[in-house]
């Protein structure tokens, strides 16, 4: 019986995947709206050089700001889940006389450094280059997830006011930079930054963006890796 | 013709690999698959010319859900070996 459920589900899935091969195959040419040169010509005006970056911290801006609030929700709903846990500090259960391990802490202790760069140096290409707060964010979750599993970063339990301050903050300088620009530039039009400070503004708001996504996506592995306790797993 | 090549067995790898790791009776080698997928998929949106997608896929979707999931396998098997003791 689930064989044949199996079956049945397989077989639609197919005839799903090839219907809609065929459908996109027998869409009539795009019309009359290119969007590339569309945003080619209002890229003087954006305050970058990169039409990616232009669009989502510029043109699109007020889904960005919704986009890190998802994030934000999302790392609440983990730590609505975790209830109180136990710190896992993996590095207690090492011996360090084992060689791979002495090669995974000196790769770490190495490796974050030139992470924090990278992320840094991706922060600020992402003006004129693929780059970007939401990569460098990325890398600096890396960084980190990199220290928990060698133990030099123990897992997080319940955040602190620095941490919590750390997680908002990107929202903050967005929220902030908007209600400023509303205020004093433009008013009565949401997140229209005046082309002269259009480039410093996505800068200030990009740099607050990879800090908060840093820590939020870290937050994500980190807050779910320390041992649960006996309350958690009888739930 | 070469990048045409290129493209094809990309996506073979990428249905391939999506497809074993949906069949694979061992939880890690499902992971393992998944985290394979995920970097075929930065290449795919490199082929595709979108590099941004390809940082965000290549460190999110494979990274950090990998090791979310890899978490996961690892708490799962602890379970287990302390249910059965």
């Amino acid at each position: 019986m689930k064989d044949l459920f199996n079956a049945l589900v397989i077989v639609l899935s197919a005839t799903l995947g090839l219907v809609l091969i065929w459908v996109i195959l027998e869409l009539p040419p795009p019309a009359r709206i290119r969007l590339p040169e569309q945003v080619l010509a209002q890229l003087d005006a954006s305050g970058v050089t990169h039409p990616v970056t232009a669009v989502l911290l510029n043109f699109r801006g007020y889904d960005t700001l919704l986009e890190v609030m998802v994030l934000l929700l999302a790392l609440l709903g983990v730590l609505a889940q975790i209830g109180k846990r136990k710190q896992k500090d993996l590095l207690a259960g090492f011996r360090l006389s084992r060689p791979h391990l002495q090669v995974l802490l000196w790769l770490a202790r190495v490796l974050v450094p030139l992470m924090v760069l990278v992320a840094g140096y991706l922060l600020w290409v992402g003006g004129h280059q693929p780059g970007g707060a939401f990569q460098a964010g990325a890398v600096l979750a890396a960084a980190g997830v990199l220290l928990n599993l060698s133990g030099i970063l123990p897992s997080w339990t319940e955040p602190a006011w620095n941490l919590r301050a750390g997680l908002v903050a990107g929202l903050l300088v967005f929220l902030l930079a908007a209600a400023a620009v509303m205020a004093i530039a433009s008013p009565g039009l949401l997140l229209q930054y005046p082309p002269p400070s259009a480039g410093m503004l996505i800068l200030l708001i990009e740099a607050g963006l990879t800090l908060s996504l840093g820590l939020i996506l870290a937050g994500l592995f980190l807050f779910l890796s320390g041992d649960a306790t006996e309350d958690e797993a009888e739930k | 013709m070469s990048s045409l090549i290129l493209d094809l067995l990309l996506a073979i790898a990428l249905l391939w690999s999506a497809l074993r790791s949906l069949m694979a009776p061992d939880l890690f080698h499902a992971v393992v698959l998944f985290i394979v997928f995920g970097l075929l998929m930065a290449l795919a949106w490199s082929r595709l010319h979108a590099p941004d997608i390809a940082l965000a896929e290549a460190a999110i979707g494979a990274g950090l859900t990998g090791a979310l999931l890899l978490d996961t396998v690892g708490y799962l098997r602890k379970k287990q070996r302390e249910s059965l003791l």
